[in-house]
């Protein structure tokens, strides 16, 4: 992966890293951290398909909106956070959620509105939550979440303690305000945050660089003087990477960083949506750069996993993926007596010190 | 008890929470170096440093959301917005985030924070600087809307709201600060959804909060000294949780109410109080209950405009008097 400090030609400095194109995988990289990536990866998509299924089977209600083909995007996510880090994330958070270690089941119990789901029921799709796995919550307004990201890290600069926060959300929402705010407020407090844009090219049906002046996501961090980088969102090893450098900063000097990670959304912007804005061609084009095949590839050339190893992976990520559905399934809907239950937390439970 | 102000009580409860709990810490527009604009967080940050007094740039939106985000990790923010109108600036943060974590996320995360903010017209700062919107975040399930009118409610209430483990719009009125008033000293604390009968009367009741409770008290005790009537006042308090309890009991006793409130009118805080009077005490109104408040026009700069459009001492008096009972009770 490239690096460099290029002067612009506009004379606007920004850090500028080129998209990462390796071809071959690096030869330090331990192989069964590869191979839990694909596999991590294939666990993404599978669930996500089996997600559409649910919903079409009126399993699963409301909106939902899936990760399929932001897969290396997701999974290079949460490889370059440790297990101290906050996530904070937007709508489309399923992936992230199972990546940051909270099982399948319960996950899909979340979705189908169950009292075992990871917010009991109470959030659905949109609002996956779990204070052991420091996924902080999904949030559906659209930039929402960055505030508070901005908050819990100003909250862990307050204590003096050494996690980082990392904020994602989508390509949209770079152009509203919360984002703006949120920025400068890190900025000037200099809070361990790391801000991640999941550029998939489109906010719903608007292609990302008619909805921005800058086309260019990660370069909005010249606004804030703030080290901004953009990755190749198909290259899992890249994205990881990135995420790696970034919290590095984030923790270590107390600066935030933005991220733009670019990928391309293989579906609508929710199961709902039939897709009919784009052109055949480009959704084609986008969908030829699928991560998970290209890094099996790369696995295969690398002799680091064979045909019946790919096949392996793929049973077990399908039986797990069964195995969420069925718990789901099972699981007892929250009872209608404690629909009154969590609007306001007793005077005895102390916030968590975490 | 000492006699001390509005203003100055709210300054020493502030102070006396942050040195009780290290994770109380305050954030605002101007609120450090310059004090506060209304002079609340004076010498705060010379005592406690720019760590727990926190100058915050011009955006509501942001550092709202800011305190939301330190809250869900254990601090325990209060939050100064310059006036009650910027609120409107930082109302996502407050009704999608703050008011939705606890239970939206199944009970995971508290939110322990402090919305504190000065409202109220009467100071010629006309359209967008002088407005009452209480109504708004007291609809809102998740949310505590607390309005004292009297320096010890303050004190008593504006710990508990600190304390509490939920989000909290806290009120004030701008032409409350100069107020004076005897404080209990000590760890002095006032629990949520408590209205207080703040003047005994038997021929009718004025149901109020905040500053036209304080109006409503005056007025309430210059027609028992001048023998005119005797009215009760019921100040509110606490508008979520409302303490329906105390204004039917003091229905059962005088029969009549008036609601005086210096918002608008059409669906104010006085129709929420109707309705629920309305639908636990109808078996003992004898009149109609009435609604004194503000007329429904943006408020103008003007003098004369706007005191016209403000309610005040003559309307409630001319409610009093058209609905007190032909006969005095004994």
């Amino acid at each position: 992966m490239s690096t460099e400090q290029q002067k612009r030609p506009d004379e606007r400095d920004a850090i500028v890293k080129s998209i990462s194109r390796v071809v071959t995988l690096p030869e330090d990289e331990d192989q069964e951290t590869l191979v839990h990536y694909y596999s991590q990866m294939l666990l993404v998509r599978r669930f996500e398909e089996k997600s559409a299924e649910m919903y079409n089977k009126a399993r699963i209600g409301g909106y939902c909106h899936l990760n399929l083909g932001e897969e290396a995007t997701v999974v290079g996510f949460c490889a370059g956070l440790g297990p101290k880090d906050y996530v904070y994330t937007n709508y489309r958070e399923h992936g992230y959620a199972i990546c940051r270690g909270i099982s399948a089941k319960t996950v899909m119990a979340e979705l189908f509105g169950k009292e075992t789901g990871c917010s009991r029921g109470r959030g659905g799709s949109m609002h996956l939550f779990s204070v052991e796995h420091r996924l902080l919550g999904g949030y559906a307004i659209v930039g929402g979440q960055i505030p508070l990201a901005t908050g819990a890290a100003f909250a862990i600069a307050y204590r003096g303690s050494d996690e980082v926060v990392v904020c994602q959300m989508g390509d949209g929402t770079t152009n509203g305000g919360p984002f703006f705010e949120s920025l400068n407020l890190a900025k000037i407090y200099k809070l361990p945050i790391v801000f991640f844009i999941v550029n998939n090219q489109y906010g719903m049906g608007m292609p990302a660089d008619k909805g921005s002046a800058v086309p260019e996501l990660y370069r909005k961090g010249c606004a804030f003087d703030m080290l901004s980088e953009r990755v190749d969102g198909n290259n899992v090893l890249a994205v990881r990477d990135a995420m790696r450098r970034a919290v590095n900063v984030a923790r270590g000097q107390h600066e935030p960083v933005l991220l733009e990670a670019v990928s391309y959304r293989f579906k609508g912007h929710s199961v709902i949506d039939p897709d009919r804005y784009r052109n055949e061609e480009e959704v084609k084009q986008g969908r030829a750069q699928d991560p998970i095949p290209t890094f099996a590839r790369r696995l295969l050339e690398a002799h680091l996993i064979d045909e019946q190893g790919l096949d392996r992976i793929e049973q077990q990520v399908e039986r797990e993926v069964e195995e969420a559905v069925r718990f789901a399934e099972e699981s007892p809907f929250p009872p209608i007596e404690s629909l009154m239950d969590y609007i306001y937390a007793p005077d005895n439970v102390e916030s968590e010190r975490r | 008890m000492a006699e001390i102000s509005f203003r100055q009580v709210l300054n020493d409860t502030l102070r006396e929470e942050m040195h009780r709990d290290e994770n109380v810490f305050l954030m605002g527009e101007e609120i450090g170096v310059f004090e506060g604009s209304y002079k609340i967080t004076a010498g705060l940050l010379k005592e406690f440093g720019a760590k727990r007094v926190v100058d915050t740039p011009i955006a509501e939106n942001g550092f709202v959301g800011m305190a939301v985000g330190a809250a869900m990790l254990g601090l325990r923010p209060v939050v100064e917005i310059m006036t009650f109108n910027f609120i409107a600036l930082a109302i996502d943060e407050i009704l999608n985030h703050a008011a939705k974590i606890y239970y939206m996320f199944g009970g995971q995360t508290p939110v322990p924070m402090v919305i504190r903010t000065p409202g109220g017209g009467g100071q010629q700062l006309s359209a967008t600087h002088s407005q009452n919107l209480e109504a708004w975040f007291a609809h809102i399930p998740g949310l505590q809307v607390i309005a004292p009118s009297t320096p010890a409610d303050a004190k008593g209430l504006l710990r508990t709201a600190i304390r509490n483990n939920n989000p909290v719009l806290f009120l004030e009125h701008l032409a409350l600060y100069n107020n004076k008033g005897e404080v209990p000293e000590g760890d002095y604390t006032i629990p949520f959804g408590q209205a207080k009968v703040t003047k005994e009367g038997k021929d009718l009741t004025v149901i109020s909060y905040s500053r036209k409770a304080a109006i409503a008290h005056e007025v309430a005790s210059r027609f028992e000294r001048e023998n005119k009537l005797s009215v009760e006042v019921v100040d509110i308090r606490s508008l979520r949780p409302l303490d329906r309890e105390t204004l039917v009991n003091s229905i059962k006793k005088t029969g009549r109410a008036i609601v005086f409130e210096e918002d608008w009118r059409s669906y104010g805080v006085g129709a929420e109080i109707v309705a629920t009077l309305q639908e636990d005490a109808f078996d003992y109104l004898d009149a109609p209950i009435k609604r004194v408040a503000s007329l429904e026009v943006p408020l103008p700069y003007s003098k004369p405009l706007e005191l016209a459009a403000l309610t005040g001492v003559q309307e409630l008096e001319d409610a009093i008097n058209a609905l007190a009972p032909r006969r005095r009770r004994r």
